[in-house]
């Protein structure tokens, strides 16, 4: 168990980390994901040792050991640009650490020829490393790291210099090594995605602040801030005030669209249905692929907007609808499984179409509690709907986000 | 990755062919030739073939000046290394601003001739100079220690005038240097001192190997520093060659003495390079691993 209690730190009197707490489990793959310059980098080095956090304690099983220096924690970390030494061999670069640590050489030998072996490095021993390419010399640093046995290995995007497919295919390595191994992996990175697949659970860091700790699942679908909700995947978001408050139901009205909608508890009962007060201004945020699409109003309790398509963009595996809605001209993002019953298209640009989706499906958040935000994002009010699509954009669009949870 | 290779007109290299001859071959060849002649009676130079010279070179008396030069040269590069290194890592580590100012200060020695900084040496450590004053007024010394007479004032001096041809390659090759393995090392458990010694040292080794070649071979023929700080006591084979050529007027001595310094100097080079550029990553150990 490892706990970080208000860790702080401050570069020239910049804050980078404001206060992290967190306590990680033995054996958890654990990841730090937010945009770059979130502090995640800088909160990983702190667990390493290498930076000295200005306030705030780390203790591991009872335990502190921030006081400790790097070389003696029982830490190891995979660097982003894996810092292999250059003037040794593949063989000598892993064997490094248990040299410092004084283990005999027969020792030394088995381990190293073991963990080349975990690696599928076998034959690279005698290589010097500049021979190596990307992934190669990712797995080596792998290695490198993990051969000390550390209770914890820090992973600093150790996957960002590869291309999309070996970075796939390291990260299933990465995983069935974190399942032999059973080490607790802290992995840092920029890639919502990276984060999603790999991750027991994630943290989502802004401006030097964790917004959400949760299980992929938790982030991805019952996101608490704002940020977090722009910041992974693509969202749906419109601007409205409670009309209505029912037992089981709220209803939101969204005057730019001269509409309402139902907004309703999740059905797996993750998400109650928010405790607002009537009249409060409200962001009401969908995930673009729970929107579905279609020619007519839909019937029943389904929330609906009337609109024009005006873009299609098929993707492979999904097809991305842009709907201008017809009262805001403002977009909505719909995204839709490239079924076999789908895979003809019906829709045209140009179409009239609705783009619908259940009460269930809804996520709200407080609009007051944003009030530094708005005043960043002006135009976001006036359009009603607003959709932030691009890892880029929500990125953006969230700076400075922080949104009281409901 | 290999840079692409131009084909260009080896007539380029005529202009350095050409200065390598006429300044270098040419009058080196002069030199050893002048080695195997005999003095005239009225100092020049009569070319009667015969080792004489380098026989006479052989003598208990000047190979210790030339021992002694060694030495000199010697304890000059490894304070120069001692001294000048931290001082380039900190240029290397520095941020932006500090480092050009660094790099300026390393440099500006070289704005004035080195005669005056040699006097400089002498009058700030002179019996009448400020330190001793300094010293005196605080009550440490009861009376002006001597300083500037001897080997330490000639170290001081060797070592402030070739500190900047130390800390120049160094600065290089460490501004080159990926910090991160630092980190990394210290990370695999590395203490300072092997962090030191099994990743900083050797990534810079063509720095400091550089370094002390630079520093060595003037170092080894250097007569004005001993001359003007040693108080013309101490006798180099840089004072002894220059003494040969306009004193005692014998330049067949003086060139054979010359080509012992030269040789010597070679000496050093390969023996330096044999020992430092094996360039290759280091073999693991598995041969010793299995007999152990």
């Amino acid at each position: 168990m490892l706990e970080l209690k208000s860790l702080k730190k401050t570069f020239h009197g910049v804050s980078v980390v404001e206060g992290a707490s967190l306590s990680i489990r033995d054996g958890e793959f654990f990841s730090l994901l937010g945009p770059s310059g979130c502090g995640k980098t800088t909160l990983l080095r702190m667990l390493a040792g290498i930076e000295t956090p200005t306030s705030g304690e780390i203790w591991q099983d009872g335990k502190r050991i921030d006081v400790l220096p790097a070389n003696q924690r029982q830490f190891n970390m995979v660097f982003q640009k894996y810092a292999l030494f250059p003037h040794l061999s593949v063989w000598e670069n892993v064997a490094f650490g248990l040299r410092m640590k004084r283990v005999s050489s027969s020792e030394i030998q088995s381990r190293v020829d073991e963990a080349l072996a975990l690696v599928q490095m076998n034959s690279f021993a005698e290589r010097s490393i500049s021979t190596l390419s990307g992934g190669q010399q990712q797995r080596i640093a792998l290695a490198r790291a993990f051969i000390n046995r550390p209770r914890v290995l820090l992973l600093d995007e150790p996957l960002s210099a590869l291309d999309l497919k070996l970075r796939q295919q390291m990260q299933v390595e990465l995983l069935s090594l974190q399942r032999r191994l059973q080490h607790t992996f802290i992995f840092v990175t920029h890639d919502q995605e990276e984060a999603l697949t790999l991750s027991d659970r994630i943290a989502v860091m802004n401006a030097g602040v964790i917004e959400q700790v949760g299980t992929p699942q938790e982030i991805y679908e019952y996101p608490k801030t704002l940020f977090v909700a722009k910041f992974i995947g693509s969202m749906n978001l419109l601007e409205g005030e409670i009309s209505e408050v029912r037992p089981d139901a709220l209803v939101i009205g969204a005057p730019s669209l001269k509409k309402s909608f139902l907004v309703k508890a999740s059905r797996d009962g993750m998400r109650p249905l928010p405790q607002i007060l009537l009249q409060s201004s409200v962001r009401l945020l969908v995930r673009p692929e729970k929107l579905k699409i279609q020619k007519s109003a839909p019937a029943g309790e389904q929330n609906s907007i009337e609109g024009v398509l005006k873009e299609i963009l098929y993707q492979g595996a999904v097809t991305q609808f842009h709907v201008q809605a017809k009262e805001s001209g403002s977009i909505v993002v719909v995204h839709q499984l490239n079924t076999a019953m789908t895979a003809r298209r019906s829709h045209q640009i140009g179409d009239r179409v609705f783009a619908s989706w259940s009460p269930e499906d809804c996520i709200v958040m407080n609009g007051e509690a944003t009030g530094k935000e708005q005043s960043s994002e002006s135009h976001g009010n006036a359009n009603g709907v607003d959709s932030a699509q691009t890892q880029e954009t929500s990125a953006t669009l969230g700076q400075g986000a922080r949104v009281g949870t409901l | 990755m290999e840079p692409c290779k131009q084909k260009t007109s080896p007539l380029l290299a005529l202009p350095a062919i050409g200065w390598f001859l006429w300044f270098f071959l040419i009058p080196l060849s002069i030199v050893l030739s002048y080695s195997f002649a005999t003095k005239g009676v009225y100092g020049g130079v009569v070319f009667r073939l015969n080792w004489e010279n380098y026989s006479r070179a052989a003598d208990w008396i000047y190979l210790r000046i030339l021992w002694n030069s060694f030495k000199l040269a010697s304890i000059t590069s490894v304070l120069c290394l001692i001294i000048g290194y931290p001082m380039a890592f900190v240029m290397a580590t520095a941020s932006r601003g500090v480092r050009s100012l660094l790099l300026i200060l390393v440099v500006i020695p070289f704005w004035t001739n080195f005669v005056v900084r040699a006097y400089a040496t002498k009058t700030l450590f002179g019996e009448w100079g400020p330190l001793n004053q300094f010293a005196l007024q605080l009550g440490l010394i009861q009376e002006p220690m001597n300083w500037s007479q001897g080997d330490f004032s000639i170290l001081l001096g060797m070592v402030t005038n070739y500190l900047p041809f130390m800390v120049l390659p160094l600065f290089v090759s460490l501004d080159k240097f990926d910090f991160s393995l630092l980190e990394a090392g210290r990370d695999l458990g590395a203490s300072s001192l092997r962090v030191l010694k099994d990743i900083l040292i050797p990534l810079t080794k063509k720095g400091i190997v550089t370094g002390l070649i630079f520093v060595f071979t003037p170092a080894l023929g250097e007569f004005v520093i001993p001359d003007l700080l040693g108080g013309a006591k101490t006798m180099l084979i840089g004072n002894l060659i220059t003494e040969q050529f306009l004193k005692t007027r014998d330049w067949p001595f003086g060139a054979a003495l010359s080509m012992l310094l030269i040789l010597m100097v070679m000496l050093s080079l390969v023996i330096y390079l044999r020992v430092e550029f094996s360039d290759r990553p280091k073999k693991s150990t598995r041969g010793r691993r299995v007999r152990a």
